[in-house]
């Protein structure tokens, strides 16, 4: 049941993306479309692919085979940067914030791709250059006060604890204003009730930015308790798509997953 | 053609020397990620361990002995000196970021220099003569037996430097601690023992490589290291960092375009090609001839 | 109305201008000194824009330097005199336009050079400039009409208190500027975490880059200072030595920190004054210095403050 729902517009779109390295094909023609502010899951047993399908997403990798689409547009083979500068923001499994720098300063890095400043702007300091610097300094204050980190704004990442240190993650990626959030691994590390916090968190981002998310997740309780649509992926393999009803019930993915809880 | 093959000989055995060294820096980078920028002094050092070695402990040379004995002898001082370093700088910032092991490390050359010129003189000393020495004529082709000694030589430490790394536990540990450090430690690997001696054998090499240097341009001084260094730095990068056929054949060819570049009308610019070869390996092949490229994990 | 940053800087500028017109009252031997703490001052703040803040190793900014100095030095000394000579305007007039063409120089320079190595992560940067370095040494010594191995001799001292420090002043101004705007907060980044910045959308090599041109070129400006100070040069002036001697100034104030390294510019050239009777000891008290900071303090002598507080303006 490879249902490929054919959808007039796709915000991204996946073409039988292949990636081989040496002799290994890690990932073999994997095709999907995510559409317009939707919560999109990826699944899969460890191995699967999942983690390569998101480093062919963002760019870390170029796909072998195949393509990838982002509103229309091919992004196949960018660099990470580029992919970003087109909307695609993203959290890494392993949290990589800047850590020596404030937890202002992780925000507000990322508004440059908002400003019309150049070099010669940042020495001769105008009206115009201290308006947009202004801009910026209300901006992240205003994200850090929706996420609640105004009060360690002054502290440097690192010094955060590990869910603040998560959620600044996801801050600063929204301040790139991206279309779509790809989000790896985010309930890794969280016990029970952090867990629920940040699928309440998950669903308030989308209903307030806007955008769409693509969740890699091993936890299906929360990829189940949020997602609108799964796939799930088996030896590199897409096995199945759709709603966490339909996967629930879908039998290559209870035979992948034999013996293990997916329904909670 | 004559003029050809000479310049070939004295190229492989310039080059056999660079590849000496070049061995050092990539055994090094292969395991601890980072340029030793000391190695080249270690190279100078080597140097003068032979030299005091006949002018003050009055080794017997002239004859094969001798001479065999004094390489030995640098290739061992070498060695600990190479393990003290990193025993010394180099350990305790093992967990710190490559810039400050980086920065140390050339600190420790600076000092090896200074050192050197303050007890050795700044001078430059004639090398003694340590082989018996002949000059071979096939035809009009001229090789001095120094040459043949310092590619012989550099062969047989080659050859034991492969049985090494290939034949003996220590040198699986080698492998395996360049190929991934965690991993070599968690199946109870000293990763400190083998670091350790990962310095010596490089270290032994560059002595080895002072030795043969000194031979073949008779004087000596304390910054001798510093430009053979960056050759065999740039050999290493050519051939690929961390793969040691690579940094043997790096060797090989930037001294054989070395002396081919000298024998023409640019000789002013000699020390000036091994960089320039560089910024084009960089360009073209950053992973060098026989390296493998690695990316970051994400 | 100014922001404070550039009243700052316009004090500064004025501050220069009366001190360098009662200069003749200061000792010739002191105002060498000062003047070259003053040139350290560009060296060390314009590496610390490349080593500090963007966490680029370079080991060539010597290089830089002989550019500059070589390139200014053409004009008022070299083939340049006789337009020199034949513009008519006072060389007190022209002699910032002789720095900036020195500095400008450089940049092209430092752009030939970083384009290539900074696309490459690692060490590489460390040996490209280790080489470009003595490459330009090579070069500037077989090039006759320069001097030469000899040197260029006879270049005017136009170098006064004033055009010194000023340039130190707009160095300093001219970092704080970069560092302090969105541009300079993407050198942060990448000096923190390259993955992470590429994630944010920054294109850490053109971000490199400008860090390092823009190092060069006030690397530049101080040769050309440097050459019409001391009269001569000599390609052998500009050697790894010097690239090591303005790295240490550098650690020693504390990577990435603009005051630290004013201070210990400061302290360093006076210190080396004052061992300069010891002669090459003096490298071993260096060397070992760095090596001992490495171990002991890594983030520099005069840091206190753990990160950055956020400044607008």
């Amino acid at each position: 049941m490879n249902s490929t729902r054919a959808k007039p517009c796709p915000l991204l779109h996946l073409d039988n993306v292949t990636i081989r390295f040496g002799g290994l094909t890690a990932v073999s023609s994997v095709s999907a479309s995510l559409g317009d502010n939707e919560l999109t899951g990826l699944i899969g047993p460890n191995g699967a692919g999942k983690t390569t399908v998101f480093n062919m997403i963002t760019g870390v990798y170029a796909p072998t085979e195949g393509a990838i689409h982002f509103q229309n547009k091919s992004v196949t083979g960018l660099k990470p940067f580029a992919i970003t500068e087109r909307g695609i923001a993203r959290t890494f499994q392993n949290i990589r914030l800047f850590s020596s720098l404030s937890v202002f300063d992780n925000v507000r890095v990322a508004f440059h791709l908002h400003v019309t400043q150049n070099t010669a702007h940042s020495l001769t300091r105008g009206p115009k250059f201290r308006a947009e610097e202004r801009d910026i300094t209300d901006q992240t204050r205003a994200l850090l006060d929706i996420f609640q980190l105004t009060r360690v704004q002054d502290e440097p990442a690192k010094s955060l604890p590990y869910g603040d240190q998560r959620r600044l993650e996801i801050v600063r990626a929204l301040a790139t204003r991206p279309k779509l959030l790809l989000l790896d691994e985010p309930a890794a590390g969280m016990n029970p009730a952090e867990k629920v916090e940040l699928m309440k968190l998950i669903r308030f981002i989308r209903e307030k930015f806007q955008l769409s998310i693509l969740l890699v997740e091993h936890d299906m309780k929360v990829v189940m308790g949020i997602c609108e649509r799964i796939h799930v992926l088996e030896y590199g393999r897409k096995i199945a798509e759709g709603t966490p009803a339909e996967i629930r019930q879908h039998p290559a993915v209870v035979a992948a997953y034999l013996g293990k809880e997916i329904t909670h | 053609m004559i003029e050809f093959l000479q310049q070939l000989i004295n190229g492989i055995s310039l080059g056999a020397i660079y590849a000496l060294i070049a061995l050092g820096y990539t055994m090094v980078y292969g395991v601890l990620r980072f340029i030793n920028f000391a190695h080249s002094d270690v190279f100078m050092l080597g140097a003068f361990v032979g030299y005091y070695a006949v002018k003050k402990l009055g080794v017997p040379v002239g004859g094969l002995a001798g001479g065999l004995l004094v390489l030995c002898l640098a290739m061992s001082i070498c060695a600990i000196v190479g393990i003290l370093i990193e025993r010394l700088a180099y350990r305790p910032l093992r967990s710190r970021p490559t810039l400050s092991v980086l920065i140390t490390a050339i600190g420790v050359s600076l000092l090896l220099q200074n050192l050197g010129q303050s007890v050795f003189g700044a001078n430059p000393k004639a090398f003694p003569r340590l082989f018996p020495e002949t000059n071979l004529h096939l035809g009009q082709l001229s090789i001095t037996s120094n040459q043949l000694l310092v590619i012989a030589v550099s062969l047989v430490l080659l050859a034991g430097l492969h049985f090494i790394v290939h034949r003996t536990k220590t040198g699986t540990a080698m492998r395996a601690l360049s190929f991934n450090a965690t991993a070599s430690s968690l199946v109870g690997i000293n990763n400190d023992r083998i670091i350790s001696f990962t310095f010596g054998l490089g270290s032994a090499l560059a002595g080895a490589g002072g030795i043969l240097y000194a031979m073949n341009y008779p004087s000596i001084d304390p910054l001798m290291g510093t430009m053979p260094g960056l050759k065999a730095f740039v050999a290493a990068v050519l051939g690929g960092v961390g793969s040691l056929p690579g940094a043997a054949l790096g060797g090989l060819l930037i001294g054989l375009i070395e002396t081919f570049v000298a024998g023409t009308g640019w000789s002013t610019y000699r020390d000036a090609v091994a960089f320039a070869i560089l910024i084009l390996i960089l360009l073209l092949r950053p992973a060098g001839l026989l390296g493998k490229s690695r990316s970051d994990k994400v | 109305m100014l922001p404070r940053s550039q009243i700052v800087l316009l004090i500064s500028l004025i501050t220069a201008g009366i001190i360098s017109a009662s200069s003749s009252r200061i000792d010739d031997y002191i105002l060498d000194v000062i003047l070259g703490i003053g040139i350290n001052i560009i060296l060390a703040v314009s590496l610390n824009l490349i080593n500090g803040f963007t966490g680029q190793f370079s080991l060539g900014h010597a290089g830089f330097m002989a550019v500059g100095a070589y390139a200014a030095g053409t004009l008022t000394t070299g083939p340049g005199k006789v337009w020199f000579d034949a513009s008519g305007a006072s060389p007190a007039l022209l002699f910032p336009f002789v720095l900036f063409a020195g500095g400008l120089t450089a940049a092209v320079v430092g752009l030939a050079v970083g384009a290539p190595s900074l696309r490459l992560k690692g060490d590489y940067l460390a040996i490209v400039t280790l080489g470009f370095g003595e490459i330009i040494k090579v070069i500037l010594q077989n090039i006759e009409w320069l001097g030469g191995s000899r040197g260029m001799v006879g270049i005017p001292s136009y170098t006064s208190f004033f055009w010194c420090f000023g340039a130190a002043a707009v160095t300093i101004y001219a970092a704080w500027a970069l560092v302090n705007s969105t541009l300079g907060r993407g050198f942060l980044a990448v000096a923190d975490d390259e993955i992470a910045a590429e994630a944010m959308g920054l294109n850490t090599t053109r971000y490199k880059i400008i860090a390092f041109v823009t190092g060069a070129f006030f690397a530049g400006i101080a040769g050309g200072l440097y050459a019409h100070l001391k009269g001569y040069i000599s390609p052998a002036g500009f050697d790894f030595n010097k690239s090591i001697e303005i790295v240490v100034m550098v650690i020693l104030g504390g990577m990435g920190r603009h005051v630290g390294v004013v201070i210990a510019v400061v302290l360093l050239t006076v210190l080396s004054e004052k061992l300069r009777d010891f002669g090459d000891k003096r490298m071993i008290v260096y060397s070992a210095l760095l090596i001992l900071l490495m171990l002991t303090r890594p983030q520099g002598l005069f840091t206190w403050k753990p990160a950055r507080k956020a400044i607008t303006g």
